[in-house]
């Protein structure tokens, strides 16, 4: 028997594994028929999951925390049980900024480059222009991390600059009008920007975080409890589509079909640029390898830990100022479903971490950890600023940063 | 009651901007651009604004009101709960509505109704008109598929008419399938090009 879903998402690379699940027919393997409808804002994205338009949506995982916690609007408990990646961001400033701050051609070592645009923030600001970035939305896992760093480099993100919202598209377009000097935002578009010769790529988000939650698989929550098989058989099909995005041998293919025009309507070189983690930093520049740029199928990267969603919550919290609730941090960390996870894959080979919950950020070097099935490797996961997050103590984490 | 329509497509606005002129007291705004949207957002101070959900711009326009709300003028999205049902018909009209906080209820519940209707007026227009050019498209399809027959067995258009008719009947398919059929064999098999093309 073969159930529908259909799936909302916004044009971007990190869309890929649903879209890839449906093409290789992953998803028809698993008795799932999938459809997508594809939009050009989240707020769009987000509205269609709630009233019933499609039945799970690709979505940046602040935005599934925020959702359920009614910031913006009344609550809406939204559940998780599969993280569509790790990272796969990027840190672009306007040609000229990026020569005065960074060696273009060059990803930048992100303290030096914090301690870089910090001067150059001061200037700004005592010439009564402040430097002024663009993110994708305020919910969104781009703010958060160009926040984390900024904030870790003395640069208060409301106070010493601007962050303002510029919808993924017309990044390149505010650069070149000057609109922006910089922004952090998903691939195609830092590529984009680089292509039209607007901006220079100087950092990679995994850069700030080695191994930061980005877009997660999101349901409202009761959708999920009555759709529960389908859903399990989606997540599988997911972690096919997975090992299929990943092997070199298909990464051609897979760009080409990403760069449709029903999916990212793109340039495929651009998509295979991120899918390889090779990319091209300034215009006309050899292709720069960096490792894991995007990641989405290995160490159980599609796991979604507790952790993450309370980190989340706590980030919410440092930027939306507000007070610290047990009873939100609660309800943000069941927005992440392992449970979910666990029970569509028990029973198939894939590897199962056996805790749920993890301190995000302790590890500097490959190690073994706990699985159902035995031991699995982590590798680095550290924040730049070689702090951790201990999901233990959110509040000690929190009064850490006052 | 100042009343801002945002929309890419411009005649999409028009037809929302007639229908609501139709409402006593309403001063209506239509922004098609893109560009500097947000600034005259501002000189227009709108208690409501409509956008259509395909709009690129409305995570911006989410994030101005979310940063005015705190500085200058509170404008709070339109998620009454007790308008759930309104606000799903909006959603499934294809369009989204953030008002002033205070507006009245009444008042709000009318420019959203008119907004909707008219919104679904302008889909079931853009419906007929792709039907209409899928019309056109088949009655084309048929002229060619009779030229061709006509062509291979010297008949006469009734005939050549009367065999793609017949053959449709018999196959239980509509006469623009059969013709399409006879227009994609000849294509891939048939002896050269049909009549002077």
């Amino acid at each position: 028997m073969t159930e529908r879903l259909t799936i909302g998402f916004l044009p971007l690379v990190d869309a890929c594994l649903p879209i890839l699940a449906h093409e290789h027919g992953f998803a028809e393997e698993e008795g799932v028929a999938l459809a997508f409808q594809r939009d050009m804002s989240w707020a769009t994205v987000l509205d269609r999951l709630l009233y019933g338009h499609t039945d799970a949506a690709h979505m940046v995982a602040p935005l599934a925390i925020a959702t359920t916690l009614g910031r913006g609007r009344p609550a809406q408990p939204l559940a998780t049980p599969f993280v569509l990646g790790l990272n796969g961001n990027a840190v672009t400033l306007t040609g000229e900024m990026a020569a005065k701050v960074a060696e273009p051609g060059r990803l930048a070592d992100p303290a030096a480059l914090g301690a870089a645009l910090a001067v150059e923030a001061r200037v700004r600001k005592a010439a009564g222009r402040r430097l002024r970035f663009g993110v994708v939305h305020r919910y969104s896992s781009h703010n958060y991390m160009l926040r984390y760093w900024l904030a870790a480099s003395s640069i208060r993100p409301d106070e010493d600059i601007e962050i303002v919202t510029v919808a993924p598209p017309f990044v390149a377009d505010a650069m070149e009008t000057g609109e922006i000097d910089g922004a952090c935002v998903g691939e195609p578009w830092n590529s984009a920007a680089v292509e039209r010769g607007v901006g220079a790529i100087v950092l990679a988000t995994a850069q700030i975080w080695r191994r930061g939650v980005e877009k997660v698989l999101a349901f409202r929550a009761p959708v999920l409890e009555a759709r529960r098989p389908a859903a399990e058989a989606l997540v599988r099909a997911l972690r096919k589509a997975g090992a299929h995005f990943v092997d070199p041998a298909n990464w051609e293919a897979n760009a080409a079909i990403l760069a449709r025009s029903e999916y990212i309507d793109a340039d495929p070189r651009l998509i295979l640029g991120a899918i390889s983690d090779r990319l091209v930093l300034v215009q006309g520049g050899e292709p720069v390898d960096y490792p894991d740029f995007m990641f989405q199928h290995r160490e159980a990267a599609n796991f979604p830990w507790v952790s993450q969603a309370e980190w989340l919550y706590t980030q919410l919290v440092r930027w939306d100022r507000l007070e610290f609730s047990a009873a939100d941090a609660a309800a943000a960390a069941r927005v992440f479903r392992p449970d979910v996870y666990r029970s569509a894959l028990a029973g198939t080979d894939d590897l199962l971490p056996g805790a749920s919950s993890k301190v995000e950020g302790s590890l500097a070097r490959p190690t073994a950890v706990t699985a159902q099935q035995g031991s699995m490797t982590l590798a680095n996961n550290a924040f730049f600023d070689g702090r951790s997050f201990d999901p233990d103590d959110l509040e000690g984490y929190l009064a850490s940063f006052a | 009651m100042r009343i801002a329509i945002v929309d890419e497509s411009a005649s999409r606005a028009s037809v929302i901007e007639e229908g609501l002129s139709q409402l006593p007291g309403a001063e209506l705004f239509v922004l098609t651009g893109r560009r500097g949207l947000m600034a005259r957002i501002e000189e227009i101070g709108p208690d409501v604004v409509l956008i259509d959900l395909g709009n690129p711009s409305r995570d911006v326009l989410e994030e101005y009101f979310a940063v005015s709300r705190a500085v200058a003028r509170p404008i709070a999205m339109f998620v009454d709960e007790s308008d759930e049902e309104a606000i799903g018909a909006s959603i499934d009209a294809g369009v989204s509505v953030y008002v002033v906080d205070g507006l009245a209820a009444g008042r709000i519940r009318s420019v959203l109704d008119l907004a909707v209707r008219r919104f679904n007026a302008f889909a079931r227009l853009q419906s007929d008109l792709a039907e209409a050019k899928g019309k056109l498209a088949e009655r084309e399809m048929i002229d060619r598929a009779k030229r061709i027959l006509m062509q291979s067995r010297g008949v006469g258009e009734p005939e050549a008419y009367a065999e793609l008719r017949r053959k449709a009947m018999s196959s239980n398919r509509r006469i623009a399938e059969i013709a399409e059929a006879v227009v994609t064999a000849h294509e891939l098999i048939g002896p050269g090009k049909e009549g002077t093309e």
